[in-house]
């Protein structure tokens, strides 16, 4: 418990001192004010263009980084308990290729949305996208009985993920202009940096929904740890809480992607990270998993706002440098321990 | 305490028979041994018995219960199945796999049911399967024989009144073999365990079940089943069954395969 209190001081402080750093720096105590005045904790005197600069654009953006980081932890926790594989992640049900195709017919085609324009229409075509593509690998991989058997599920979840990407790519090489493909390829790199109020809290919400149904059924998720059979003789509903888990995670993972793009290695490191260090217990691994990877994406916008000057880098190959020195660490230390 | 009653539980696939049981009692409070040649379908007889795999039909009787009508997580609280050889790549400590076996009096989706008298159940299991000074160990780190013991514990912490053990015997070796069954009888519930070996079975088990083919061939009282004449036609081996020189139950003795 001490660990969880520790890791939401952690995402709080991080976030403080990073939604001062940008372009205009705000003093992080000036962030803080901002803040408590806009929750109508405290009454401070703030300039209204530090007021503008955090409340409107900083905040939503870092929210929402930490929440899609938050969710992207916990999908891949639980889809990696539910496989028994140590590479599920959360787009292994090709969720974000799915997405990658709405986003791409509306960014290279120009096609406009269901009456949306611009980001919005990329985000609700991301959306429909990922949608389309779980209900596919929903409809290959269901078996008579209703069952949901794993390794068909990742398989489909290949097949749909490389069709969708097929068609992504040959529609950048045929239709796309350089400006289109670039587009395309920051898409796909992933970004927050689209987040504003509305869409930051449709993310918040979603992604602490996510938290909250997902660490009730920890239990269950421990049940696995010896395989289906073992999870079936101590009492869980394997092909019942198959469902629930696949659909909920591939639905919180679909509205992220839709908002921020495949942002990758999140969903894979950031469970083994905390398991290394708390163990696989899932009422501690799912809450911490989701602090960590809050902060993490925190810190990782921060350094895609402010690593190349006057640029946004991709944040997703931020999260691959952070994350890739660090996951070889913990393999070259688990492979000593054993 | 109840006998385990099971009645018509059939499994087939694809027309080929697996399991065809018409009648199986096991006696409260006695170790059932559960015999048969590789792939007669004692694993698939456990699994129906445990609720893990389900027919439809038949009946699994236990007192006025039929458990195959109770919810998985009711099931689990009379239940416990020790599967053959179950591994995991994770790093549990002894302890937290022990916890697992109060999982089923625990669990429901929202807010955990608070686990009276938990605590005390694993204490006992811990004891009886002799693993104390394992419970800070990580799973990784076990032998064979320890880890058959953890498994027992976490079976055992589930509270249940039948104990289903897949061959809990397989890749120990002998002194394990012998203290895990020795335990599993001073436990003293209901329990029926597959084994391969004969001689072992007929030391320890009060009771046998004989499986060939799917179907029960013989079942009763160790010392009325087990015969040199059952042993030949079942495994197709030439053995001699004799009360033990200088302990007590019988001796199994093989010569040969039979032509």
């Amino acid at each position: 418990m001490a660990l969880v209190v520790v890791a939401a001081l952690a995402l709080f402080a991080s976030m403080a001192v990073a939604l001062g750093i940008g372009a205009v720096r705000v003093p992080t105590a000036d962030v803080v004010e901002v803040v408590l005045r806009r929750l109508n904790v405290g009454d401070f005197d703030v300039r209204l263009l530090d007021d503008q600069i955090v409340w409107q654009l900083r905040v939503p953006r870092g929210l929402g980084a930490a929440a899609v980081g938050a969710g992207l932890a916990i999908c891949g926790v639980v889809l990696q308990a539910l496989t028994r594989n140590d590479l599920a992640d959360p787009y292994l049900l090709g969720l974000s290729s799915g997405a990658g195709v709405g986003a791409v017919t509306v960014i290279v085609l120009g096609v406009s949305f269901a009456g949306f324009v611009g980001s919005t229409a990329v985000t609700a075509a991301a959306l429909v996208g990922s949608l389309a593509a779980l209900l596919l690998v929903l409809v290959i991989s269901v078996g008579r009985g209703g069952e949901l058997p794993p390794a068909r599920t990742v398989l489909a979840g290949v097949a749909v993920g490389q069709v969708a990407t097929a068609y992504t790519s040959l529609i950048v090489i045929v239709d796309g202009d350089s400006h289109a493909a670039r587009r395309v390829l920051e898409w796909t790199l992933g970004s927050v940096a689209g987040l504003r109020w509305p869409s930051a809290l449709v993310v918040t919400v979603v992604a602490l929904l996510g938290v909250v149904f997902f660490s009730a059924l920890a239990d269950h998720l421990d049940a696995f740890a010896f395989g289906e059979t073992a999870a079936r003789s101590l009492g869980v509903d394997v092909v019942r809480l198959r469902w629930v888990l696949l659909v909920g995670t591939a639905f919180v993972t679909a509205v992220l992607v839709a908002y921020a793009g495949a942002i990758g290695f999140v969903g894979l490191v950031v469970p083994h990270m905390v398991r290394a260090v708390v163990g696989p217990r899932h009422r501690l691994l799912l809450p911490l998993s989701a602090l960590v990877g809050a902060t993490l994406l925190v810190l990782a916008d921060l350094g895609a706002r402010t690593v190349v000057e006057g640029q946004e880098v991709p944040i997703g190959v931020v999260t691959a440098v952070i994350g890739a020195p660090f996951f070889a660490v913990l393999l070259r230390r688990s492979r000593s321990a054993t | 305490m109840n006998a385990l009653v099971a009645r018509d539980l059939t499994w087939s696939v694809k027309e080929r028979t697996i399991v065809d049981v018409e009648h199986l009692e096991l006696r409260a409070g006695r170790l059932t041994g559960l015999l048969g040649p590789n792939g007669c379908g004692k694993t698939s007889l456990l699994h129906l018995l445990a609720g893990v795999r389900r027919t439809g039909a038949g009946s699994v009787r236990l007192g006025e219960t039929d458990v195959v009508r109770l919810s998985a997580r009711e099931r689990a609280r009379v239940l416990a199945l020790v599967e053959q050889q179950a591994a995991t790549a994770l790093d549990l400590t002894v302890r937290q796999v022990v916890e697992l076996g109060r999982v089923p009096h625990r669990i429901r989706v929202g807010i955990p049911e608070r686990d009276v008298g938990g605590a005390d159940a694993i204490a006992r299991a811990v004891e009886a399967t002799d693993i104390a000074d394992l419970l800070d160990r990580t799973w990784q780190h076990l032998s064979g024989g320890e880890r058959q013991r953890v498994h027992l514990a976490r079976a055992l912490a589930q509270e249940p009144q039948v104990l289903l053990l897949d061959e809990p015997t397989n890749h120990l070796d002998l002194r394990h073999q012998l203290t895990l069954l020795t335990q599993v009888r001073d436990v003293g519930i209901t329990t029926v365990a597959a084994l391969h070996d004969l001689d072992l079975a007929a030391a320890f088990c009060d009771d046998l079940v004989v499986m060939c083919a799917g179907r029960i061939v013989a079942s009763g009282p160790t010392t009325e089943v087990l015969t040199s004449a059952l042993v030949a036609e079942v495994y197709g081996v030439a053995v001699d069954v004799a009360p033990h020189p200088t302990r007590t139950g019988m001796h199994v003795r093989w010569s040969g395969v039979l032509a």
